[in-house]
């Protein structure tokens, strides 16, 4: 059994909370507590029937306006996998929250009304996904019980997803006609759809395959810390603690330090009491090596044969996440893997209007803006492309002033 | 074919992950343990993350003085074991100092005030981060919770403050007098613990496993019958089959009849159970947003 880290986008009006939990309630996730808990807060549906958004619903400020503010992870459980849902608003002034819920997730449910078809913000949602390179996309065409279950409006509606889909740069998309709150093709079948001859969406989250990456030429190892016991018996004892952010190291495997740029052969790997012979990505373990080479936090073991690129100027795309606008004179701190150092944003190119797509040419850099930026750094760092190999091509911004994470950066080219 | 992680592999690892990343963040972290089982999963993480070196941070237990003996007999018997060091805070030294005051009344619980013995631990000491065991999938405020929780100097949380955390990137920066609550288990289950446990094989104390017990009914619940429980003519003590789903103060944590004496019976009691863990847990009770308000006041 694997993990599937999911996303779901949509607004309150599109029924996204209601379908999270249909696929919590009908999946029998839901304990009798919450259960009680849920007939005990008094809001129903229509019909008499329970509201089932209550479920994902936090915090009392967000239960008071009705809507969710925030990232919420709920988890489920079938015999086939375990899932992580990551639950984040739809509204345009939250577009850090989706972005945040996107960077930890590896498909995402885009939710569309049947009624209103692809608008506005279904764009919005698409560019963010394609954005954050997410390898898998569910189409969710709910409130098919308001449109008659026809497949006509749900043909059209594929059609235009699909121009989209292009548009952005988005592949591997499945499409399923819902009905979150009467229960269609989210966990059961729907009889009132036989025209559709697709999984169920939880059929489908169950089955559906996660590109893995354990492909050996792009292996990557940020090290946390050293393990130096420095006692009597293991003296000599040098162990680099840390996760394999991808491909994989085996014993024997040669391997190049950055940015130092040392070489030197894994002489072991090591977890605990266990000595496997690979260490795949995901894994965390503690490398050893042959050579005693001088290497702190912050450095990365990287395949010698595929080398990330080390540069000190590179264009990125940029979400800004702070309520005070990006300014260019001050320096921030860039957090890459363990590394930390200095940086400025030294020319933004281009924002994107993310519910039109279209490129735009102003100086303000504010919450919830998008573009690409140039950015300068104090130290080196050693980093792939984003769109080659996400996990070491990814970044966060700080402001030293409030210490909060302001920004978010995918290293799309070297600039030096 | 290819090389896939189970699903207890990818947790245990990010776990670790967060230890590490702990240790390479911060000056003066802790590692709170209650004697629970999430806090004990936790050590064993930690033995994964840095042995054969040592812990780069002591364990912290806030001692509420109304223990369940078996806790602390298994507490002094870990410690002695890995041979890391404890360091314990003594609710009753704060109620003496009048720091904090005893609650009156039948439902009368020392829970609350652990959080001023853990403040004044926090401040004593200096820590910067504090690792705990609390799990996103326990209660709906918790859904929210960062990995890296930044508390102000007054040990608050506030929602509206938590930082965005994007991909495995955690922000450890911090001002002086704030610190950082850290929750490496946020995204395992209940249920993942217990399975994540009987694959390692980690011991635990006897009160997880159904045993004989004098009980009285409170709300509709099993409390052990202990000199902390305020008893009156109404309550009767009876004897039953109970085991404990999570462990904290004697007075505010229920049990739940069972004949789970082995963790196989209490996986297949868990997958066939329909009450969450913190459903037995009257402080969670009083209100629905009980939770939120208590994290707002720098409980764990």
């Amino acid at each position: 059994m694997n993990i599937l880290k999911f996303l779901t986008a949509g607004s309150v009006d599109d029924g996204k909370s209601t379908l999270i939990g249909r696929l919590l309630y009908d999946s029998e996730a839901i304990l009798v507590d919450q259960l009680e808990a849920l007939q005990r807060s008094n809001r129903k549906n229509d019909d008499g029937t329970i509201d089932l958004a209550i479920l994902t619903d936090g915090l009392k400020a967000e239960r008071e306006q009705g809507i969710t503010i925030d990232v919420a992870y709920k988890y489920f459980q079938t015999e086939k996998r375990k899932f992580i849902i990551a639950d984040t608003p739809g509204h345009i002034q939250y577009t850090r929250n989706m972005v945040t819920g996107a960077s930890n997730s590896n498909l995402a449910i885009i939710l569309i009304d049947a009624r209103k078809g692809v608008i506005e913000q279904t764009i919005r949602h698409s560019f963010l996904v394609a954005l954050l390179g997410l390898p898998q996309v569910v189409v969710a065409v709910n409130k098919m019980d308001m449109a008659d279950f026809s497949e006509e409006v749900f043909n059209k509606i594929v059609e235009d997803y699909k121009n989209l889909a292009a548009k952005v740069g988005l592949n591997n998309i499945t499409y399923i006609p819902v009905s979150a709150l009467k229960g269609d093709n989210i966990v059961y079948p729907s009889v009132r759809m036989p025209w559709f001859k697709g999984s169920s969406l939880l059929a489908h989250l169950e089955t559906v395959e996660i590109p893995v990456d354990t492909e050996s030429d792009h292996a990557r190892f940020p090290v946390q810390w050293i393990i130096r016991p420095q006692t009597d018996d293991l003296h000599d004892y040098r162990g680099y603690a840390g996760r394999v952010s991808s491909g994989s190291f085996r014993v024997n495997d040669k391997i190049t330090v950055l940015p130092s740029g040392f070489s030197s052969k894994i002489s072991k790997i090591e977890l605990l009491d266990k000595e496997p012979e690979a260490a795949l990505a995901g894994m965390s373990v503690t490398l050893h090596l042959e050579d005693e080479i001088d290497i702190s936090r912050g450095d990365i073991l990287v395949s010698a044969h595929n080398q990330p690129v080390v540069s000190q100027q590179i264009e990125a795309d940029l979400c800004w996440m702070d309520t005070k606008a990006l300014d260019t004179t001050h320096t921030y701190f860039i957090q890459h893997n363990s590394k930390v150092t200095r940086c400025r944003i030294k020319e933004i190119l281009y924002k994107v209007n993310i519910n039109t797509l279209e490129k735009e040419f102003d100086e303000d850099f504010r919450l919830n803006d998008i573009g690409r930026i140039v950015i300068k750094t104090a130290d080196p760092l050693a980093f792939d492309l984003f769109q080659d190999n996400k996990s070491n091509g990814g970044a966060i911004l700080i402001d030293g002033r409030t210490n909060v994470t302001v920004g978010a950066l995918m290293f799309r080219a070297n600039a030096d | 074919m290819k090389e896939q992680l189970d699903y207890l592999d990818e947790l245990e690892a990010e776990a670790i992950y967060i230890l590490r990343e702990v240790a390479g963040q911060f000056e003066k972290p802790a590692l709170l343990f209650s004697g629970g089982k999430d806090s004990i999963t936790i050590v064993h993480l930690a033995l994964k993350a840095f042995r054969p070196g040592k812990f780069p941070f002591p364990l912290v237990h806030i001692d509420t003085g109304h223990n369940f003996e078996e806790t602390i007999i298994y507490r002094d018997q870990m410690i002695e074991r890995i041979g890391e060091k404890l360091i314990v805070g003594y609710v009753q030294e704060d109620i003496d100092a009048g720091r904090a005051v005893e609650q009156k009344g039948k439902n009368a619980s020392r829970n609350q005030l652990q959080t001023v013995t853990l403040l004044n631990t926090i401040n004593k000491y200096q820590f910067d981060a504090c690792i705990g065991g609390a799990r996103r999938d326990e209660e709906k405020a918790r859904a929210k919770e960062r990995i890296f929780s930044v508390r102000d100097e007054f040990g608050q949380w506030d929602p509206k403050r938590q930082r965005p955390e994007l991909w495995n990137l955690y922000n450890g920066k911090i001002h002086k007098g704030e610190n950082v609550r850290v929750f490496p288990i946020s995204n395992w289950t209940e249920l993942d613990v217990w399975n994540y446990i009987r694959r390692e094989n980690i011991p635990l104390p006897t009160i997880y496993f159904a045993h004989e017990r004098d009980v009285i009914t409170r709300g509709g619940q099993y409390m052990a019958a202990s000199p902390f429980l305020n008893m009156d003519d109404e309550d009767v003590i009876e004897r039953k089959n109970v085991r404990f789903r999570t462990v904290g103060d004697m007075t505010c944590t229920a049990a739940v009849e069972s004949y789970a004496f082995l963790i196989d019976d209490i996986i297949d009691e868990i997958s066939a159970s329909r009450v969450s863990e913190r459903g037995a847990r009257m402080d969670d009770k009083v209100s629905e947003a009980a939770m939120e308000d208590r994290k707002k006041g720098g409980y764990f």
